[in-house]
């Protein structure tokens, strides 16, 4: 059998059992931080329109996996990354690849709001302008008031654009990083714990927003409370100490996992 | 993990109870108090004794100064109607007669020697500056006019009371013909003594009456910018390309240490440095503010990189991940935001250290700068002084009238620093970002 049909018959099954198809792909990936190692050989599959949440107890390495995937570990000088990461079929960390490319389609938004402390307005902006996505002012400002309606910000600041960033309160400079990483028109966002600093009913605005997102993009979350991951994701991967335990549909993740470490962690034993 | 029960030592050891309320316990913490008053007590005094000083200082400087800020001048009346003059050549005209008499006609009939006496009380330039004047505004010479002219240093401090009457004469600057005919002036009302303009508006001149700081005023000022122009971008570049991008090894290690020791060196070792360098190989002009502003620009230098690199770290990282998670490039993430919001502490790191290369005078004896010019420069390439060199010039100078300005020039230097720290201080407080 030629790899071509074994190929074409894999894409074949996908489509039968309605998988969407893999849009980031981290094959063995290795992470050390100088001499220690973060992460052991992780294969994992993002797939496309597909809330996709990672879980593990404090220190596994589910972080710096995410932070893999838009290459935001190139900042630490001492991260070292190896294996294979893919978006859309090509090597993330190909030295041909343009990180800043790259970074604008995996736009990623952090653990701690932190909106520029600029206008609203211009930190929205910032992106399609270094970006050069538009071509005039009117463009811009439709772009911002689109991505701050999809952030489902938009009728809480569409009076004061002008007004700082940092004005406003927690939850809304998170929705507002994310209107932020909207406005860059990624394929795919990377949420690093975006709820960890907000109050229950924050988090449970910026948890719909997630829901709304997946429609047009693709989206990993990191996070720590196994009820956000069971109500957002569609699929579920536990780590535990730098190895990625399990990783499956999420309502089997949470309902029958098949390693004894995620039921654990789920359940409240270790973590 | 599990905890185990055995912290403490063994649980079964029975701990007798802490008696808190115990007269032992009392005295413990008694004594604990004492050690924080007596760290207290330590502070103060040390905060005492430098206040004390400063007053000290500031104290005995504005009482040997304060005299300089003023200035006696004699008011001349001169009737030019009755003075034969040719319009056509006013600057050759003969002035020095046509003040002397002019003044002469203030007193009685003198002898030969007493007319020397006399003309010596005001300042030998007098000629000169109504010459100056009218030459300035010729329609003066229409009928009558009065003239302000200083009169000599020793008549000065006559008039300022610093001259002790009481001594034989041959002893004081200041004989007794002189003192009468002083007296016979000062009761005709022609002796005032106006605020000293001339101390801000003149440049140096060897007569203290007339000796003033315009030309270090300028020459402080052509030095601090081209010490700005020099070190604020090399040294903004240079922090940002060790923050940001140099290669954590061995070699920017070494750097590093460099620079920071750079910021201890003497500054007599930069002076040295600029004439062996700037003057002596590329021949640029001595006692040039250029010349000043590049050896006080390698002494800024490490000031500005130190401080530009701490305020770079000092921007939360967060700020950075946001910049760089969204595409921006490097140079774009710190252009466009690392460097906006650190620039209020490299603003003030930067006042502080021009603050500290105005009243910088080793360097600048070296290169010439210490130099007796009598015109303020108009350009970077123009010989001239600076603040704290004229200081080192007149604390030299013999005459009496110096020892007052020298005083009134360290308080115009401290003057200018206690504004620029200022200026400093305000840009703290009205920008800095607390993060």
């Amino acid at each position: 059998m030629n790899i071509m049909t074994e190929a074409a018959v894999e894409q074949k099954v996908q489509a039968g059992l309605n998988e969407p198809a893999v849009k980031m792909k981290g094959e063995s990936v290795d992470v050390h931080y100088g001499e220690k190692q973060a992460l052991f050989g992780v294969n994992l599959d993002i797939r496309e329109n597909q809330v996709t949440a990672l879980i593990g107890p404090s220190g596994c390495g589910k972080s710096t996996f995410l932070r893999c995937l838009n290459r935001m570990n190139d900042t630490i000088d001492i991260a070292r990354v190896s294996g294979k990461i893919t978006l859309d079929g090509e090597d993330v960390y190909d030295p041909k690849i343009d990180v800043v490319e790259l970074r604008a389609r995996v736009g990623m938004v952090f653990q701690k709001p932190n909106p520029f402390p600029k206008s609203i307005y211009e930190n929205v902006a910032y992106g399609p302008r270094i970006h050069g996505l538009t071509k005039n002012r009117a463009e811009l400002d439709g772009i911002v008031e689109s991505s701050l309606k999809k952030a489902a910000l938009w009728n809480e600041v569409k009076d004061r654009l002008n007004e700082s960033g940092t004005g406003l309160s927690g939850g809304q400079q998170q929705r507002l990083c994310i209107a932020r990483a909207i406005a860059v028109s990624p394929e795919v966002i990377l949420m690093d714990e975006p709820c960890s600093a907000l109050d229950p009913i924050a988090t449970a605005k910026v948890e719909e927003l997630i829901d709304e997102l997946r429609e047009n993009y693709t989206i990993v979350i990191v996070t720590h409370s196994m009820q956000q991951a069971a109500r957002v994701s569609q699929r579920t991967a536990m780590f535990h100490i730098g190895y990625l335990v399990e990783e499956g549909a999420t309502e089997k993740m949470f309902t029958n996992p098949d390693d004894k470490r995620t039921q654990d962690y789920i359940t409240g034993r270790f973590g | 993990m599990a905890t185990t029960d055995t912290i403490g030592g063994s649980p079964t050891a029975a701990r007798p109870p802490v008696v808190w309320n115990s007269e032992e316990m009392a005295k413990r913490r008694k004594a604990r108090y004492g050690a924080d008053r007596r760290l207290q007590i330590y502070g103060m005094v040390a905060i005492a004794f430098a206040l004390g000083f400063l007053a000290v200082l500031i104290g005995t400087l504005t009482f040997t100064g304060y005299r300089a800020f003023t200035q006696s001048m004699v008011t001349i009346d001169i009737d030019f109607s009755a003075a034969e003059l040719n319009r056509d050549d006013l600057m050759d005209a003969n002035w020095r007669t046509i003040f002397r008499q002019a003044v002469l006609d203030d007193v009685g009939e003198l002898s030969r020697s007493e007319e020397r006496d006399y003309f010596s009380m005001f300042t030998s330039s007098a000629p000169f500056l109504i010459r100056d004047q009218i030459i300035a505004d010729p329609s003066i010479l229409d009928g009558r006019a009065t003239f302000m002219v200083p009169m000599s240093d020793p008549i000065d401090q006559l008039a300022k009371g610093l001259v002790n009457t009481d001594l034989p004469e041959n002893q004081r600057r200041v004989n007794d013909k002189q003192v009468e005919l002083f007296n016979q002036l000062k009761e005709k009302g022609a002796v005032t003594q106006p605020f000293n303009w001339a101390l801000f508006l003149n440049a140096d001149s060897r007569f203290p009456e007339l000796a003033g700081l315009s030309g270090a005023i300028s020459g402080s000022f052509w030095l601090l910018l081209v010490c700005f122009l020099i070190s604020f971008p090399v040294g903004i570049a240079a922090a940002i390309y060790l923050e940001e991008f140099a290669p954590k090894n061995r070699f920017t290690d070494l750097i590093e240490i460099n620079i920071n020791n750079l910021a201890a060196v003497p500054s007599v070792v930069f002076g040295l440095l600029g004439l062996a360098v700037f003057l002596g190989w590329f021949g640029l002009p001595r006692s040039a503010p250029l010349v000043g502003g590049m050896v006080l620009a390698l002494m800024t230098l490490p000031t500005i990189i130190i401080v530009t690199r701490a305020a770079l770290t000092s921007v939360p990282s967060s700020i950075r991940e946001a910049a760089l998670g969204i595409g921006a490039s490097k140079h774009e993430a710190i252009f466009h935001h690392i460097l906006p919001l650190s620039m209020p502490s490299i603003m003030t790191g930067t006042i502080i250290g021009l603050a500290q290369a105005l009243g910088e005078t080793a360097p600048l004896l070296l290169i010439g700068m210490n130099a007796f010019i009598t015109s303020p420069p108009a350009g970077v390439l123009e010989a001239s002084t600076a603040l704290p060199t004229q200081i080192y010039i007149w604390a030299d100078s013999p005459e009496r009238g110096f020892v007052a300005r020298t005083s009134a020039a360290i308080l115009v230097l401290l003057g200018f620093l206690v504004l620029m720290n200022g200026i400093a201080i305000f840009l703290r407080q009205r920008f800095e970002r607390r993060w």
